[in-house]
């Protein structure tokens, strides 16, 4: 016994064990979940989920970390519980056979009751009791508890009783969910939180605007910290689901690699490689300038890369968009075959706005893609005022960029307004800003492309024509005439002008190329004619030479012949042969 | 399944012919957890009434749920002690040690409301 206590004194200093739930996102908001060995007061008013988070609770920790659990209701009986969550996929009755829980209805019956003099809960301890030892459950849920002020006539046993209960449940070491009524201007409607001290949940569902959304708070956890905002949640075919995207901090990575925006010509104004990963990026225009079909290139070129890509339409369906696509020769289809492209549309007025960014959220964690599109972020002001539309934005973008997602939204704008309006004023949330503008001018509205800003990025101050071909968005040459960039005819007159001119040109070019060849051609034929002038010449001189040389040769043979016949003496004809000799290179030369 | 768990909450009227078994007219069944002077009272307080207003048509059964938890579930039993009229019919809940005298009788339909 005193071991025991002295164990008990050393356990705050290890801090407070939690007990994981299981619940997407609960457990983040909570740091691990509900506290462990203690009891829990989930309060709220009727329809607002507690005993779907009550029983996700139990099924959850039956079904992920092996720990059986007790179901105690008040209110539904065994069957209905059954019913109730077997369209959220949670088998109950195989749970049950397979010893993982047990689910008691207590169904107490006030006219059937007659009190007479003094009594105790000690029946529903025993019960409970007896229920936790069958399968030696960790978790236990009481299910409206308050069931039992309505049911028992004398308050002040029934308090007694419960005071005792919750002591009786933390010596026992459970988890224990006790959900509770919402009562007017306090948390629950007989003031049970005063008796479960540990950890306070408040669920609550609000209509505004024909819209209803949920919402989760922390009201109190004793002994460690916790998220303090509301958090939206969710509860569809999968459960229970808690969004912790409103604590998102301002430390996301910044990639330093590119994706394509999936048309060429745009990325060579960027920078030549496209957006960095993980940007967000704002596509704002008037209706009908092509906002939607940028998204689609976009979407195209990640999934030609093989990358995921979610595309998130709140205006049109999906067989609507890929039909509409193709017409531009775009198509989506076989990703979507291919499992690379899921699109993900609703009406904006479906939901609250917290509820569509839970389901984005939602989508986006279930799907894992790389690349998201959502096309018109606008379109929310439908749902929210231009505050409420901004701060679900900030958290959807600061959601994607922890991911590092590449984010493209379309802005909707009124031709009426500025035009450098982003609409729902997230501009200065977004890396990249395209405005895309129907520019009216000499009788005929063109598409104007205009990149506003590009963080971190070079790129081209132009202002590009674009146009919708049946290849898709086709960046146009800029013709930059005295009124500045041209556009659609007024441009056509300007290229047919420069071809002109460039005809001129050329023209011009060729002619002076002939007559250089007619030059050539002339004092070739003129070398020639001089060469033959020449070498005529040439040969008539050296047949004069010849002669000469010849004649030379008879001469002096006919002179030493002439000194033989006089028999002259050798040295006279030394000399003359001497001379003749030298006579005779003299004419050589 | 044991009703009778000990001599000090022996039903009163074991043993007599007017609570013969399934022949009396009046079968109650007593819910008490363990041994507990409250248990007694009320087990006390019942033998009383009975015997006074109801000698030789009743029989009592005692369920300590000590003992049998599992049978809490199927009377709806959260309160103790709680006597259960199973017979006659409708079923009738009366929750405490029984000694408001009034009350019981009230409870029992013996005395009109």
């Amino acid at each position: 016994m005193i071991r025991e206590n002295r164990r008990n004194r050393h356990k705050p200093l290890e801090g407070l064990q939690k007990e994981r739930t299981g619940i997407p996102g609960f457990d983040e908001i909570t740091r691990g979940g509900l506290p462990a060995g203690r009891p829990t007061l989930i309060c709220g008013s009727a329809g607002a989920g507690k005993t779907l988070f009550a029983m996700e609770f139990l099924v959850r920790g039956a079904t992920l970390f092996n720990e059986p659990g007790v179901f105690m209701s008040f209110e539904e009986t065994d069957r209905e519980l059954a019913a109730n969550v077997a369209s959220l996929g949670f088998d109950l009755n195989q749970l049950i056979a397979d010893e993982k829980l047990v689910l008691d209805y207590v169904f107490i019956e006030r006219s059937e009751i007659e009190e007479t003099g003094e009594y105790d809960l000690e029946g529903l301890f025993l019960r409970l009791g007896h229920a936790i030892d069958s399968i030696g459950a960790k978790r236990i849920v009481l299910d409206t508890l308050e069931a039992l002020f309505s049911a028992l006539p004398n308050e002040a046993i029934i308090r007694a009783e419960l005071r005792r209960l919750f002591r009786w449940l933390k010596e026992k070491g459970v988890t224990a969910v006790i959900t509770c009524e919402r009562g007017e201007g306090t948390l629950t409607r007989y003031g049970l939180e005063e008796y479960v001290a540990d950890c306070v949940i408040l669920l609550d569902h609000r209509v505004h605007n024909q819209i209803s959304t949920r919402r989760m708070r922390i009201v109190k956890y004793r002994g460690t910290s916790h998220g303090t905002n509301e958090y939206p949640f969710l509860i569809d075919e999968k459960g229970f689901s808690v969004l912790p995207i409103t604590s998102l901090g301002l430390s996301h990575k910044a990639p330093t690699e590119f994706v394509s925006s999936g048309m060429p010509r745009l990325d060579t104004m960027l920078n030549g490689q496209g957006f960095y990963r993980g940007s967000s990026i704002l596509i704002s225009g008037t209706a009908g300038t092509g906002k939607s079909t940028f998204g689609a290139h976009f979407i195209e070129a990640a999934c030609a890369r093989g990358e995921k890509a979610l595309f998130l339409a709140f205006e049109e369906s999906q067989e609507q968009i890929i039909r509409n696509m193709r017409s531009v020769g775009i198509e989506l289809e076989k990703y979507v075959k291919k499992g690379l492209l899921k699109f993900h549309n609703s009406r904006p007025s479906a939901w609250g706005l917290e509820v569509h960014l839970a389901m984005i959220h939602k989508v986006i964690s279930e799907f894992a893609p790389s690349v998201v599109v959502i096309d018109p972020v606008t379109n929310f002001l439908a749902v929210g005022d231009a505050p409420e539309t901004k701060s679900m934005l900030t958290r959807l973008i600061d959601f994607l960029k922890t991911r590092q997602i590449t984010g493209m939204f379309t802005s909707l704008t009124s031709a009426t307004t500025n035009l450098e309006d982003s609409g729902v004023d997230v501009s200065s949330l977004m890396d990249a800003w395209l405005l895309v503008k129907n520019i009216e001018s000499n009788g005929e509205r063109n598409r104007g492309l205009y990149i506003l800003k590009v963080r971190g990025i070079g790129h081209s101050n132009q202002v590009r024509e674009f146009r919708m071909t049946d290849h898709g968005v086709e960046l146009i040459d800029a013709y930059i005439g005295s009124e500045g960039v041209l556009m659609g005819s007024a441009r056509s007159s300007q290229i047919a002008r420069e071809r002109a001119a460039e005809a001129d040109r050329q023209f011009a070019a060729e002619r002076k190329q002939r007559e250089l060849r007619r030059k050539q051609e002339l004092y070739e034929a003129q070398l020639v004619a001089l060469k033959g002038q020449y070498e005529s010449e040439r040969d008539a001189i050296l047949r004069e030479l010849e002669e000469e040389k010849q004649r030379q040769k008879v001469m002096s043979d006919q002179r030493l012949e002439m000194a033989r016949l006089r028999k002259a003496d050798n040295g006279g004809v030394q000399v003359e042969e001497n001379g003749a000799r030298k006579a005779r290179k003299g004419t050589a030369r | 399944m044991k009703t009778t768990p000990s001599k000090k909450l022996r039903p009163a009227g074991n043993g007599q012919p007017a609570s013969d078994g399934n022949s009396a007219r009046w079968n109650l069944r007593l819910y008490v957890a363990g041994q507990t002077p409250r248990s007694l009272t009320a087990f006390k307080n019942l033998k009383d009434i009975c015997e006074e207003y109801l000698k030789g048509e009743y029989r009592i059964e005692v369920v300590d749920l000590m003992e049998n938890p599992t049978l809490a579930r199927g009377d709806q039993i959260l309160a103790v002690p709680t006597l259960v009229r199973k017979l006659p019919q409708p079923i009738r809940k009366i929750i405490g040690d029984l000694s408001d005298t009034e009350r019981v009788l009230v409870g029992l339909d013996i005395r009109p409301r």
